[in-house]
């Protein structure tokens, strides 16, 4: 009785916020129908809650209440916190992609000197004008999700990233997600990145907040396709505000001989949550997902992935760790799907958590799914504390307290963190993780 | 040679059907009219002249019945079952007042004897001397709705020991009933247990007192024989402080293209000190190779670690059912408890398995360890489910799973489902999850020498569920033994 009162009450609320801003969304006709559909799943389903099995540890009626209103265009004074908040954040060598506040933001991102083949366009641009194939693979994410069909019918703007076949960009590419409004609000952004046969590429997304920023929400969403023989190494870094709120999807496909190496890391946010699909549609295919969470606080991080073994032939690898502390709450749902004939897939499975302190909580839920039978598929997990052991003999060879749990959670995050292909992205990895554990004192 | 020869008996006996135990006993008897209302209830409850208090409380697990919905969260499935279309109550009709075994429908006894249960106290009686190191086992048979017999009644309340129907409970110790029924599994926990607990008609019920060993096995046969009936036991083992039992159980059906329903709840309890071992071989009938009839098994069992230092072990043979949704559970309450949960899952022809457990600790340095152990053949689905959780006063909990799957044929689908939560810093967690078939090398070696390619299946199988069968008594591990190579026939090749 109870859950459906709150349905309709943030139903309803919502659908008078997705009402008035229905005309600041782009795109008319199918992509305004799109919307339409995908607004009348998610108003159905309301905000999910813990009765959902797939939110069962993430219950966003607790932790999120309501979704903000759509955060207004940024002024002048917002950009120029922005800029400054990008340059402080910046990375070498890469070509920088900036949204505020939901808005692509030309003057601060780097858009001259394109390399051959890659094409960079607005999300916003695409919905108003671009080719009908385009728009409709934009929809692709499956309404099925409450929080993927609210992105669905409230995106306003992100970054269409094409790669050609044959193209090898050198230069890596960095969507950064900038929240700077002193109002709360809600941003709702949807990236694109299709990758041709025989290219590679790396993309990295952050999340940051300029100074002042009020409690905000980030709804955004990913969806990459890399094509045969192709490579992809994706960086995700979360430094949101830590009253900030965020909810993000990746939905993945892969090709015949593709290969997908992703790393996430989590220090930012109040709540967050990623949820990403990988869905092998080609054989001979290869992912590595790889994750970190470092919490503190009253932190809640949420990492759900899926792995989809639709064809025969393909390994997959994920390897996440949390570090927990205060009263922090680190949840890590794996599920890898065996599709029947896709034999011969070789699937694996590792996540860890460290709990610091008493108060602190890990959740784990490593789910195999097997229809084929000549498969290797194997899972672990485990939770614990820092072995007193090996706090021991570090103690006895001079360190101090903190000195040693450093280097022990130091090493329990590396094997996560190796993983990431780029020098100069791992080092910022490191640097992170780093700043997190000065930071704990 | 011979071994050779007694395999082809085997195989030939149980043809495509495998089912040995399928038969079907006709006695006449004595039904509750089909369909479940208040009525149903008050008649269960007047047929086994319970007090005014127990049928109040059935009533009021029927009115919150009512209230509930079926749960779908289970990877099964069924068509909707037509609960008014049953039989909740049908009992062996009594010839005349039972006073001894001599008296019970010889052709029950008969169904007995072909199930190879020891019924009969007549070697005891007669002084039959038995071969040293076999222990004796006491037996209480249910038959459909209604416990037929209870053997060694003497010896065990010498020892102090109640071991009788849970209906004759509820009369003779209304006390210890009343004090812990429905405290572990409480009548609004789930939608089959409060089914359950409004028209469960038998069960044992058991009461070890303070610093007493059973001195013997105590085991109770489940045997659904009547069609269109559902059976609905129940079961409470109590173990006192400082007290010990081992407690086994098995069950079979007869061959019907309908399916059955079996909604049973077991409740454990252990004080200080105490120790239960529940061990279970479950092998109802499983359906024929088309996936017709074959029973619906839902069963709640859970034990409760009361006391300090106490310990509750499980162990279960899953063979039969069409569709089990079974999670023996722990919880963890007394310091320095533990927890135990060791299980094989076979599930072969159109079988649909959904089982594991729950290790719920609560109390400080509470231990607890799962060993599950899940077969997959034919076309069937083989599910582990299992949560493991500590709460934020669990200080020092500590775990271990290994659930290992093995996959016999590309039809069918092996999944694992664990949930591991933890809320205490010193929780140590370990889970580990494997899912292969049988290695093709290992096969060839083994055929290679000679066995043949069935033969070397059921070796690795066995070397694969060995850590389960060696946590069985004895007379259960043989039996389990032969129901694992039984179940497998005609999965290979």
């Amino acid at each position: 009785m109870n859950v459906a009162l709150v349905k309709n009450e943030t139903g309803s609320a919502l659908s008078d916020s997705f009402a008035i801003a229905r005309d600041r969304l782009p795109g008319a006709d199918k992509v305004a129908a799109a919307r339409e559909a995908a607004f009348a799943a998610y108003a159905q389903a309301g905000l999910p809650h813990r009765r959902i099995e797939d939110w069962k540890y993430t219950d966003l009626r607790a932790l999120m209440r309501e979704v903000l209103p759509l955060a207004p265009a940024p002024d002048a004074a917002e950009f120029s916190r922005a800029a400054s908040a990008a340059k402080l954040h910046a990375i070498e060598g890469v070509r920088r992609l900036v949204l505020v506040d939901g808005v692509f933001a030309p003057k601060l991102s780097e858009l001259g000197g394109l390399e051959k083949g890659l094409g960079i366009r607005t999300l916003r641009e695409v919905l108003e004008t671009g080719d009908a194939a385009l728009q409709t693979l934009l929809f692709t994410p499956d309404n099925a999700n409450p929080m993927v069909a609210l992105n669905s019918a409230m995106m306003t703007d992100g970054v269409v990233i094409d790669v050609a076949d044959g193209v090898v960009l050198t230069q890596p590419l960095q969507i950064v997600h900038i929240a700077s409004g002193t109002v709360p609000a809600a941003m709702f952004t949807r990236s694109l990145l299709r990758l041709g046969k025989d290219a590679g590429a790396t993309l990295v997304e952050s999340y940051i907040a300029t100074e002042g920023a009020k409690a905000y929400q980030v709804h955004d969403s990913l969806i990459i396709s890399i094509g045969n023989n192709s490579r992809l190494d994706h960086v995700r870094l979360n430094e949101d505000g830590r009253d900030a709120f965020n909810i993000s999807s990746g939905v993945v496909s892969l090709g015949a001989h593709a290969h997908f190496n992703t790393f996430g890391m989590m220090s930012g946010a109040g709540v967050s949550r990623y949820q990403a699909t990988i869905v092998f549609a080609g054989e001979g295919s290869r992912v590595e997902t790889n994750g970190v969470n470092l919490l503190n606080g009253k932190q809640h991080a949420d990492t759900t992935l899926f792995m989809d073994h639709a064809v025969p032939h393909c390994d997959s690898r994920e390897i996440f760790r949390a570090v927990v502390d205060d009263r922090a709450h680190s949840v890590f749902q794996g599920r890898i799907i065996v599709r029947p004939h896709a034999q011969k897939t070789d699937a694996k499975m590792m996540t860890r958590a460290l709990l610091l302190s008493d108060d602190a909580e890990a959740d784990n839920k490593p789910e195999l799914e097997i229809f084929a039978d000549d498969v290797t598929c194997g899972h672990g997990a485990t939770t614990g504390a820092l072995d007193e052991s090996l706090l021991f003999y570090l103690r006895a060879r001079g360190l101090s307290e903190k000195e040693a749990q450093a280097l022990l959670i130091q090493a329990f995050v590396g094997e996560a963190i190796e993983s990431i292909v780029n020098d100069g992205l791992r080092e910022l990895a490191i640097a992170a993780a780093q700043r997190w554990l000065e930071a704990r004192g | 040679m011979a071994a050779v020869q007694e395999t082809v008996d085997r195989v030939r006996q149980i043809d495509v059907d495998q089912y040995r135990y399928g038969f079907e006993t006709l006695i006449e008897s004595d039904k509750a009219p089909k369909g479940l209302s208040e009525d149903t209830v008050r008649f269960i409850s007047a047929k086994k002249n319970e007090p005014a208090w127990m049928l109040e409380w059935r009533l009021e697990a029927y009115r919150r019945w009512l209230t509930m919905t079926e749960p779908q969260w289970a990877r099964v499935n069924y068509p909707k079952i037509d609960y008014q279309d049953l039989y909740y109550y049908s009992a062996p009709k009594p010839k005349k007042t039972i006073g001894s075994l001599d008296e019970i429908d010889p052709d029950i006894l008969k169904t007995y004897e072909k199930l190879g249960i020891p019924l009969r106290e007549v070697e005891v009686l007669e002084g039959v001397v038995r071969p040293e190191g076999q222990r004796k086992i006491a037996v209480d048979a249910v038959f459909d709705s209604v416990s037929v017999a209870t053997t060694f009644q003497k010896e065990l309340k010498q020892a102090g020991v109640i071991f009788m129907p849970i209906s004759e409970a509820i009369r003779e110790h209304p006390e210890l009933v009343k004090k812990y029924l429905g405290t572990v599994v409480p009548t609004s926990d789930n939608y089959f247990a409060t089914l359950n607990s409004a028209v469960f008609s038998d069960g044992s019920f058991v009461y070890v007192p303070p610093g007493v060993r059973c001195p013997m096995e105590l085991s109770t046969y489940f045997r659904i024989n009547e069609r269109n009936t559902g059976q609905f036991e129940r079961t409470l083992i109590i173990a006192d402080k400082g007290s010990y039992v081992s407690y086994l159980e098995g069950c079979t059906a007869p061959q019907r293209d309908e399916n059955q329903l079996h909604a049973a709840v077991v409740e454990l309890v252990t004080h200080d000190d105490a120790e239960i071992k529940y061990s279970t071989v479950q092998n109802w009938y499983p359906g024929n190779s088309e996936g017709k009839g074959g029973i619906y098994n839902f069963v709640t069992k859970r034990g409760d670690c009361r006391g300090n230092n106490s310990k509750i072990s499980w162990t279960q043979v899953e063979t039969g059912s069409a569709i089990t949704w079974k999670y023996p559970s722990c919880i963890l309450r007394g310091d320095n408890s533990r927890g135990e949960f060791y299980s094989i899952a076979i599930s072969n022809g159109h079988q649909q398995v959904d089982s594991g457990t729950k290790m719920i600790h609560l109390g400080k340095n509470t231990t607890s360890r799962i060993i599950s152990k899940g077969i997959a053949a034919g076309v069937s689905q083989n599910t582990y489910r299992g949560l493991v959780t500590a709460h934020r006063k669990a200080t020092g909990a500590r775990n271990f799973t290994a659930c290992d799957s093995l996959l016999i044929g590309d039809k069918c689908g092996a999944h694992t489902v664990p949930y591991v939560e933890a809320k205490n810093s010193s929780a140590l967690f370990e889970h580990e999850a494997t899912t292969s078939k049988i290695s093709e090398d290992v096969l060839f070696y083994c055929v290679q020498r000679g066995l043949s390619q069935e033969e070397a299946v059921g070796l690795v199988v066995n070397g694969f569920v060995k850590d389960v069968l060696q946590q069985l008594p004895m007379e259960f591990a043989v039996e389990a033994q032969k129901l694992i190579s039984i179940s497998l026939e005609g999965s290979v090749g």
